[in-house]
């Protein structure tokens, strides 16, 4: 049975265009008297866009098509402004598409952010109220589960506080927990399980599968790919507003992996470059992520070509990896592998490898350095930030958590033990 | 779950003029009642006089108004001591004029509701001019007060008092309803309210009688004017003034109605944009 049919969906929004130029005094005059007149007569029309007239037009989603099955968990993925809220948006009638049309069989809810129309000067009580009345809640509904959502929330000691004495993170749990008690047949979650901290991110996860086992259909926008592969029976893949893949889950993450990194090789710098009487060179360099043969880690490649166009007794070839801040992660150089070209004439491959490299290094973007040396003696020609790669993040830990440079830039192979030592007093 | 599909929607593109879907409104009358709730609760938080402030309005305009129109200038009050006159008149007014503030900000004010969760949008200024009800109550309490110190005793009109209320409120809404709508579009709006409303006050009849307009012709091109009903028939159901309801009264009603139905369909044709552009 059918939940959810898109059928040829587009949204188009109207961005403010370039600013009209006056030519004239005359013309910015008129134009001064003229344009209020004009958009007065756009808004009786019901057509205007906002005082700012706005002309550029966008289309955040286009020739969008899907269907989905009632009890489906699908994941929607893709990279900023590829039109995943958008799509939200669309669904859960918060804004009417521009084309085409969904067809939607059963009650939605959304939850696009967590605590929508929390009043701070209410208490935690007031809140779960009208909270869950602007969510779709009836009063009778809340009644009942009034007490699991402050369950869940863990703040019964401040349910009647307002809210505006809560932690950032009690605000968080609670929202979070009159949302977890809706209880739509078709439920649209956005990114919302990326806040807080990471015990109450894994709540929410736990939640989130509770809901996929009860066998409603969920819709789930997400940067966790751990999360998506966890709770996902089927993902969709969105790309600039269109559907670039709508398979199931293993095939589109990977997918999305490989493309974020593929999409990012772009080379910063136009090669050849030759030092200043053109005598030596690196005519291009180029970087390559694959997947290594075993396990989840992918390898780097690079591959740098040098021309040589006079004899050198010497030749040492270079790479540095840096973050974007320019801290040097780790550099390779002939001096430290005795790998010197002697007798150096002509054009040379050099091939750089490091297998299983986000094993040893955060995901996330890296400048590549490249030069060639008389080593130990003189740089003959360098060439900083030659290319940008993008290494792909993994859950080095297990623990559903993608670890970026934003971690840290090196997974540390860190064990961690605990144990409770004395009782300690709840967050206050 | 049952696999039963209890509901069935399509969401397509409008254009034009659409429904006002009532019905839908009728199914989120909780959250309406939240909304009220919330801003009444909200109102007088952090304030040092708290909700007294809802009878200091009109009650420091009445003894201006005495001060300045009844001793200064002398305007006559249809035989009625001039204080209870204006007072009369200013509690549905501020009923009337506060709504009309509030609902024009509705919208804007609650943007992150509109950007981040579906329900008939209708709600927000309705929930605005209604949380008015409980000011109104209060003020109307001091007048009762000052009806007792007056020894004026009410008329059986007073039976005709909630329709009169509905009539400020379908008034209050329907400018409202307009006004907010183009808020979202035009900031220009929020300027204008203040504006409007003061010009507003002086073309009812608060600090003067409206017998002072003798031309029935002209006296019917005032009735346009929804809260010259409103006002005048305070006056007749509670201080017994000789301004039973005629045909400027359906004149008022007219129009209220059809500023309110006019205002609901704008609404409702604006409502599609919104989340987009407020």
């Amino acid at each position: 049975m059918k939940a959810v049919v898109a059928v040829n969906l587009g949204k188009q929004y109207r961005i403010g265009g370039p600013q009209a130029k006056y030519a004239t005094f005359r013309d910015a005059l008129t134009q001064t008297l003229v344009a209020p007149i004009k958009r007065a007569r756009n808004l009786m029309r019901g057509q205007a866009y906002g005082a700012a007239g706005l002309e550029e037009e966008i289309w955040a989603l286009k020739n969008i098509n899907f269907e989905v099955e009632h009890g489906e968990v699908v994941g929607i993925i893709g990279h900023n402004g590829a039109g995943k809220s958008t799509l939200l948006k669309v669904l859960s009638r918060i804004t009417e598409p521009t084309t085409g049309y969904v067809d939607i069989y059963g009650r939605v809810g959304s939850l696009l952010e967590v605590g929508t129309g929390f009043h701070q000067e209410l208490t935690g009580r007031e809140n779960i109220y009208l909270n869950g009345a602007i969510l779709g809640m009836s009063r009778a509904e809340i009644n009942r589960k009034f007490d699991e959502i402050v369950d869940f929330a863990g703040v019964e000691k401040f349910i009647d506080t307002p809210v505006k004495h809560y932690s950032s993170g009690m605000r968080l749990r609670l929202g979070f927990s009159v949302a977890a008690h809706l209880e739509p047949e078709i439920l649209v979650v956005d990114e919302v399980l990326a806040v807080g901290d990471i015990s109450f991110q894994k709540k929410c996860l736990g939640k989130m599968q509770d809901v996929a086992e009860e066998g409603r259909t969920v819709l789930f926008v997400s940067h966790n790919m751990a999360a998506i592969e966890q709770l996902c029976t089927r993902v969709i893949l969105l790309e600039s507003g269109m559907i670039s893949q709508f398979s199931e889950t293993k095939k589109v993450v990977e997918a999305y992996v490989m493309q974020a990194t593929q999409s990012l090789f772009q080379k910063s710098r136009d090669f050849p470059i030759y030092n200043n009487d053109e005598t030596i060179g690196i005519s291009s360099i180029a970087a390559s992520i694959t997947r290594s043969g075993h396990g989840k880690f992918h390898t780097l490649t690079i591959l740098v070509d040098a021309d040589v166009r006079q004899h050198l007794d010497r030749l040492g070839i270079g790479v540095a990896l840096t973050t974007l801040e320019g801290v040097v992660v780790s550099s390779i150089f002939p001096s430290m592998t005795n790998y010197v070209i002697t007798e150096a004439y002509g054009e040379y491959e050099c091939h750089f490898q490091c297998e299983d490299i986000n094993r040893y290094l955060a995901g996330g973007r890296y400048y590549v350095n490249v030069w060639l040396s008389l080593p130990r003696i003189e740089f003959l020609l360098k060439v900083d930030r030659a290319i940008i790669v993008d290494i792909p993040p993994v859950d080095i830990y297990g623990g559903g958590i993608y670890f970026e440079v934003h971690h840290g830039i090196v997974p540390l192979p860190m064990k961690y033990t605990l144990s409770q030592k004395s009782a300690t007093l709840p967050e206050s | 779950m049952s696999d039963q599909v209890s509901y069935h929607i399509r969401l397509e593109p409008t254009r034009g003029w659409v429904a006002l879907k009532l019905k839908e409104l009728w199914e989120y009358r909780e959250l309406l009642f939240f909304l009220v709730w919330r801003d009444i609760k909200v109102r007088y938080k952090q304030t040092i006089l708290g909700a007294s402030w809802a009878i200091l309005q009109p009650f420091m305009t009445m003894i201006v108004f005495s001060l300045f129109f009844g001793r200064l200038a002398q305007i006559p009050s249809d035989g009625i001591p001039y204080p209870i006159f204006s007072y009369a008149a200013l509690v549905p007014w501020t009923f009337f004029a506060t709504g009309l503030g509030m609902s024009s900000n509705s919208l804007v004010n609650s943007s992150n509701l509109i950007k981040k969760i579906y329900f008939p949008r209708l709600v927000i200024p309705m929930g605005s001019v209604m949380s008015g009800a409980v000011d109104f109550v209060l003020a109307f309490t001091v007048l009762l007060l000052m009806m007792v110190y007056y020894s004026i005793l009410p008329t059986i009109n007073i039976v005709f008092l909630p329709l009169l209320l509905v009539l400020a409120f379908m008034t209050s809404l329907g400018v409202g309803l307009w006004l907010s709508a183009m808020n979202v579009q035009f900031r220009d709006i929020r300027y204008t309210v203040p504006f409007i409303t003061q010009f507003w006050l002086f073309i009812t009849p608060i600090a003067y009688p409206s017998s002072l307009i003798k031309n029935d012709m002209l006296r019917l091109i005032y009735g346009l004017n929804p809260m010259t009903g409103v006002v005048e028939g305070f006056r007749w159901a509670l201080l017994g003034t000789d301004t039973a309801p005629g045909p400027i009264m359906l004149v008022s009603f007219v129009t209220a109605l059809l500023l309110l139905v006019s205002g609901a369909f704008y609404f409702r044709r604006m409502e599609r944009s919104f989340a987009d552009v407020v």
